[in-house]
């Protein structure tokens, strides 16, 4: 169980790491530290290096430059069988000549544990992923979720001080993804173990981790919770990876302490909040998240600053619609999401929409 | 075989036929056309001798004519006769002796190939079949020079001061069958322990490593058990064939390497008497068959497992 002065403990230091394979630069320079007992994510589209960065905290691969630290001992040319942390592939690497029981309590064979002992703790990992009674099947009769959960109690069962997760769910089809994200999550607040999960799935990391490093190019861009991410992005690149974001380009004209008054191109002005040591005359990109605009419906709904569209594509979610508007006058075109709600029904393509636009929630970009 | 359509509409004349017969039929036909041929081939070359082979073990020679009675008098001879249960056991006994020696040695080279091949695969699997450029008889004549009396090795180890007289244990013996035969088997088991080790899915062996086991161990308990298919094919591959070779022992066994193959030589020629020689071959062959199916039934849970 996480408690409060546990997760200040860093349980992975990784200082100053590169690593080159060839001419290729997978890591150029990452430091990081990950607190014991939290769900971690390494965030970035294929290619970033955050497998490599898992490969190293495991030991499969080791830094040209830096060093890496699990539990406060230098690791960086300790072998992967000598390290305390265990690996859920992405593959799962179920043995194929070994059944459910035989996979499960592979690493405790070598430590040489009675019998009786080696199958009560292969029983409790597999009742720990809903697995009890499943230790004699043949491991190419199980299905895909099943495999996973059998990798996972192989790695658990070795109690380690880090359980690394290398895309463990983009096998699964989508229904079983998501019953899996929270169980993942839930079996990690049970068992209080650090997770290290690698994905390329903005939503997976944004529901399961306490804290996520967005990657690209081989270098970390971002560091935060979940909720710092998407409020808080600090590139326009963080924006638009995790979850959508519109961008609009604009120039200062007046600015207060908390106040900006920008001027858009065709589109006139706006008055947003942003305390910013922005000047009158620099040209800045104002993103904003399309659940905080909005469609105004009747004449009498009110917003900061509303302007006028037309509805370019409407997207049905069930709960949600997603609108495309193109704004009058300009070639912006701004996703908007509305909630469907009884007094909203949901509008056609092709019709004028006036769009809502609170001051209080756009982030500001440089250039 | 009638069936009745369940769709219940439509002219009722075009649902008497049992609607699948007429295209499985024709694809039936088409099969059996395109196999005809290999079929047709191995019915007279295979089939067709090895019945020949198995009447001919039940009849007698006498002289110059064939005694078309039934009898199993040449498998009781072939049984009970003390220099053909030595010639067996010593066909057998030298094939194992093949069999395990190029296994041993092939798994490393395929386990080499496998992992650290790295592009020259290709190259390194065309190297191994460089022996084949030339023939086998020049290759066993070959064997004869390097092991003979004056021969290659045993001129290098006199020339070095490692021994002063040549050595004789080496040529006209089981020994020189021995080296022979696994020098020229090799290949046909490095190619398939290769194959079956080139299929082993890498984030296996990193399991094994993750969860504590050192290269030694992590061999014992995933590289191998994985790769017995190819082990088990490399092995039924050597052995089935050296139990019945005769031009190695003829040429390099001497007196002490003859085998069973030589001894239905014999029959089938000098000694004239082909069904007492069909009995041997026959019993080879049952030998021979009952040894591999044990192997096979003791090695079935590595051949059942899916790579």
């Amino acid at each position: 169980m996480k408690t409060p002065q546990k997760i200040n403990d860093q349980i992975i230091a990784i200082e100053g790491v590169k690593k080159n394979f060839g001419d290729v630069t997978a890591l150029d320079g990452v430091s990081l530290n990950i607190r014991e007992g939290e769900f971690f994510s390494l965030l970035g589209p294929s290619g970033c290096g955050k497998t490599t960065l898992l490969r190293m905290i495991s030991g499969f691969d080791s830094p040209s430059i830096g060093s890496v630290y699990i539990g406060g001992s230098d690791m960086t040319n300790v072998p992967p069988n000598e390290r305390p942390t265990n690996m859920v592939f992405q593959s799962y690497a179920i043995f194929p000549h070994l059944n459910v029981a035989e996979n499960v309590g592979y690493g405790l064979k070598k430590q040489k544990l009675p019998n009786d002992e080696i199958n009560r703790r292969v029983e409790e990992a597999l009742a720990l992923v809903d697995l009890e009674g499943f230790g004699a099947r043949e491991s190419h009769a199980l299905s895909g979720g099943q495999r996973q959960r059998v990798a996972l109690a192989r790695a658990l069962i070795m109690k380690p001080k880090v359980l690394l997760l290398d895309e463990p769910l983009s096998a699964l089809d989508k229904k079983l993804r998501e019953t899996m994200q929270s169980e993942l999550r839930k079996l990690q607040r049970t068992v209080g173990i650090t997770f290290v999960l690698v994905t390329h799935d903005q939503e997976e990391a944004l529901t399961m981790s306490d804290r996520i490093a967005v990657m690209f190019d081989g270098k970390i861009a971002q560091l935060d919770t979940p909720e710092g991410l998407y409020k808080r992005p600090k590139t326009k690149r963080v924006a638009s990876f995790i979850g959508v974001m519109n961008f609009i380009p604009a120039k200062v004209v007046a600015s207060t302490k908390t106040k900006l008054s920008l001027e858009v191109e065709f589109l006139g002005k706006i008055n947003v909040t942003a305390s910013n040591k922005i000047k009158p005359g620099d040209k800045i990109t104002v993103g904003i998240r399309p659940e905080m605009l909005t469609i105004l419906y009747g004449e009498t709904d009110k917003a900061d600053n509303v302007f006028s569209g037309m509805i370019v594509s409407a997207s049905y979610y069930g709960d949600m619609t997603y609108y495309e508007v193109e704004l009058k006058n300009t070639d912006i075109n701004v996703m908007v999401s509305m909630r469907n709600t009884s007094g909203r029904p949901v509008l056609l393509t092709g019709t004028t929409a006036r769009v809502g636009w609170g001051c209080e929630s756009i982030t500001v970009f440089d250039g | 075989m009638r069936q009745e359509s369940p769709v219940g509409k439509g002219p009722a004349t075009r649902w008497r036929k049992p609607r699948f017969m007429p295209s499985m039929s024709a694809g039936g036909w088409h099969g059996l056309a395109l196999i005809s041929p290999p079929f047709a081939y191995s019915l007279l070359m295979l089939a067709a001798p090895l019945l020949l082979v198995f009447l001919l073990s039940m009849w007698t020679q006498n002289y110059l004519d064939l005694d078309r009675t039934f009898t199993m008098a040449n498998y009781r001879e072939a049984a009970s006769e003390k220099l053909y249960q030595v010639l067996m056991i010593r066909s057998v006994v030298i094939s194992v002796i093949v069999t395990i020696v190029t296994v041993l040695l092939a798994y490393p080279i395929a386990y080499y190939i496998a992992f650290y091949g790295g592009k020259r695969k290709a190259m390194w699997l065309l190297l191994i079949t460089i022996p084949f450029w030339t023939s086998y008889l020049i290759r066993v004549f070959l064997w004869k020079v390097i092991l003979g009396y004056n021969g290659v090795l045993n001129g290098s180890l006199i020339g070095m001061g490692f021994i002063e007289e040549p050595l004789t244990f080496i040529l006209y013996n089981a020994n020189a069958v021995v080296i022979t035969l696994a020098h020229a088997w090799a290949p046909f088991a490095i190619l398939p322990i290769f194959v079956s080790i080139s299929r082993i899915d890498t984030s296996l062996l990193e399991a094994a490593r993750d969860l504590g086991d050192g290269p030694l161990r992590r061999f014992l308990r995933v590289t191998l058990p994985l790769s017995m298919p190819g082990v088990v094919a490399a092995t039924l591959i050597v052995f089935i064939p050296t139990v019945g070779d005769y031009v190695t022992p003829r040429l390099l066994g001497g007196t002490d390497g003859l085998m069973i193959a030589n001894m239905i030589q014999i029959q089938f020629g000098k000694a004239n008497n082909a069904p007492l020689g069909s009995a041997l071959a026959v019993s080879a062959m049952v030998i021979v068959a009952s040894i591999s199916i044990t192997f096979v039934l003791l090695n079935r849970r590595f051949l059942r497992a899916k790579g």
